[in-house]
């Protein structure tokens, strides 16, 4: 049974516009507009026990409207969600018990009190005894390298260190499903890769499931096998990280290190010129032209040393989020035709 | 031991923490908290302007009992204060509802223990004020030359800090009920209004319940505002209340406010974005 069920999952909110101005203000007040905004459109995907899947799309994609319905914090226009065979709506203590969700920003921990007041809290909410509670604390510290902060005023730390208390209060239960809202947001180098670090260890540990949204795509390829892209609310894509670039990415990166200074215009006849620098070349050729191209750069030019790589993975989400709805179809049109 | 008994262990464990946590959190105010205690003093106001009026002898009660009664009244305000819909405002606007709404835990029951937090560290200041008037005027309990040592009884006392919690536990869901409007509204503390001024006015805050008509009293026991401070406090000076039907009207309200307040927070649920979370 997957941990995460999802079918055909749709919000719809209503939003009131406001003009700018004296009068808009005075309209806004008398007789609001208000417009329907979908922020999520027939989305659906399954996530299995123990997997991590990242959770991409630009901003107002509809990934934190999509985390709060599988967290029962909204109510779905329509559609299914199914987390551990349960509704999430009918907010069960059971259920409740066996997830978390971490929003970067919105903070659970009270904010005068060091955090181990507020994972004391939380435990007993849990109902978690002390001792045990205590001993979780220890072990959750220890991972995310906190043990020395946690009597210290939350106030008083750096946002790596609330982040990691954040982390902490929302994990003492042990969940085993974890719906992580960028997570490492604002954290410098250091603690972003502590956080990863900490997040493939818990998986690893108690076999939770983790949907994860990150900008940073550090995050998803240190942790995620399989992304759901999702774009104007609706579902773009669903599958490996790798199969990503495949899809989205229709060329090649072609290096070239030539025996004499490269000619840009001979070039043009092999692919799209990125840079010509005196024997440098680099070329973009179309996947299913590749082989065909390096053949003939091979037996025309006088070749030293020769290159192929994908492009990096952020160009090619960028990219594909950049992409309209129509270039969209035209690529799967190519890949259908290429299988 | 049997499932019950464990689960209920386990609920008393959860809320001594809980508490513990909250009343720590509210420690770390103390100095907020006492301006607080001094804020709640209108009752000693009061009490001024109705010493006079005993003095006069045109009411049917005197200078010492007026100023038994408002320095009860101010202990009792200080068990009664609710603020929860400030709180819940700024959780449904700011979006720091939700990880609340994560909980196994009903947030209502936090918000509960986050007022006995901060009433317990506000209580200490509130008597101690109270001490010191005591002292500045002793014939509030000596009952000055010729009268009567002031002495309500440990039965009284304990009934009127029941009722004044369970006065407290009403006012609670009273306002609570009002709060689950942020879910449609957002701001909503201005509606503390409705409820804040007929308690001002109706619940003895104001004015002794002697002054009133008997039959404007009567109508008035009908209601839930008596029960919040003139009872509790009649118990204390006078040694007499309707016990019986203040406990019945009292659980009356409580279970129709209760049970508003569930109605609309499942409905209210429904509504709820989450805002900017």
């Amino acid at each position: 049974m997957p941990a995460v069920s999802v079918e055909h999952l749709s919000k719809t909110f209503e939003v009131a516009d406001k003009l700018p101005g004296l009068m808009g203000t005075l309209r806004h007040f008398v007789h609001r507009k208000y417009r329907k905004i979908e922020a999520v459109k027939d989305v659906s995907f399954h996530i299995e026990p123990g997997e991590v899947v990242g959770f991409l799309g630009p901003n107002g994609a509809g990934k934190t409207t999509t985390l709060k319905m599988l967290t029962g914090l909204i109510h779905p226009s329509c559609g299914k969600v199914d987390v551990l065979g349960q509704e999430p709506f009918k907010r069960r203590p059971d259920l409740l018990k066996e997830f978390t969700l971490v929003m970067g920003q919105k903070q659970q921990m009270i904010w005068d009190l060091p955090p181990s007041e507020s994972l004391r809290i939380n435990a007993a909410i849990y109902g978690i005894p002390e001792k045990e509670a205590q001993r979780r604390i220890d072990e959750l510290a220890g991972m995310l390298s906190l043990s020395d902060e946690l009597t210290r005023p939350v106030r008083k730390l750096s946002l790596g260190e609330r982040m990691k208390s954040e982390l902490m209060a929302a994990l003492i239960h042990y969940p085993k499903i974890l719906f992580l809202d960028e997570p490492t947001l604002g954290l410098d180098v250091n603690a972003q890769t502590a956080v990863r670090a900490f997040l493939r260890e818990y998986n690893k540990k108690h076999g939770a499931s983790i949907l994860l949204t990150s900008h940073y795509m550090a995050d998803i390829t240190a942790l995620c096998d399989r992304v759901i892209m999702i774009h104007h609310g609706g579902l773009l894509y669903d599958g490996s990280l790798a199969g990503v670039i495949e899809r989205f990415a229709p060329f090649r990166e072609v290096k070239l290190e030539l025996g004499s200074e490269a000619d840009e215009n001979l070039m043009t006849r092999f692919g799209e010129v990125e840079s010509v620098e005196g024997r440098a070349v680099r070329l973009l050729v179309r996947r299913e032209e590749l082989t065909a191209t390096v053949d003939r750069l091979l037996d025309e030019l006088e070749v030293t040393d020769l290159t192929v790589t994908d492009p990096p993975i952020e160009e090619v989400i960028g990219r594909a989020f950049n992409t309209d709805k129509d270039e969209m179809a035209a690529v799967d049109a190519r890949g259908g035709a290429d299988q | 031991m049997t499932a019950a008994t464990s689960e209920s262990v386990g609920l008393i464990s959860k809320f001594r923490v809980m508490f513990s946590v909250h009343y720590a959190e509210m420690l770390t105010y103390r100095a907020e908290i006492a301006l607080w205690a001094v804020a709640t003093m209108q009752p000693l106001i009061m009490m001024g302007i109705w010493s006079g009026a005993g003095a006069s002898g045109h009411f049917d009660f005197d200078q010492i009992g007026v100023q038994r009664y408002f320095i009860v009244v101010y202990i009792i305000r200080q068990i009664t204060v609710v603020w929860t819909i400030f709180h819940f405002e700024w959780l449904v606007v700011t979006g720091r509802l939700s990880p609340m709404l994560l909980h196994p835990v009903d947030p209502s029951i936090r918000f509960i223990l986050m007022h006995l937090g901060e009433q317990w560290t506000r209580l200490p200041f509130a008597l101690l004020f109270a001490g010191l008037f005591l002292a500045a005027y002793p014939q509030t309990v000596t009952g000055g030359p010729g009268g009567e040592l002031w002495w309500p009884g440990v039965g009284n006392i304990l009934l009127a800090i029941f009722f004044s919690y369970f006065a407290f536990i009403l006012l609670f869901y009273m306002q609570y009920t009002l709060c689950m409007a942020a879910f449609w509204y957002e701001r909503v503390a201005a509606m503390d209004s409705l409820i804040f001024l007929p308690y001002m006015f109706l619940s003895g805050m104001i004015f002794p319940f002697e002054v009133l008509p008997d039959t404007a009293r009567e109508v008035l026991l009908w209601t839930p505002y008596p029960y919040m401070v003139w009872f509790p406090a009649s118990l204390v000076v006078h040694g007499e209340a309707p016990v019986i039907k203040g406990l019945l009207i009292m659980t009356c309200w409580l279970v129709v406010f209760y049970g508003l307040s569930r109605w609309l927070w499942h409905k209210g649920l429904k509504h709820y974005s989450a805002m900017g979370a």
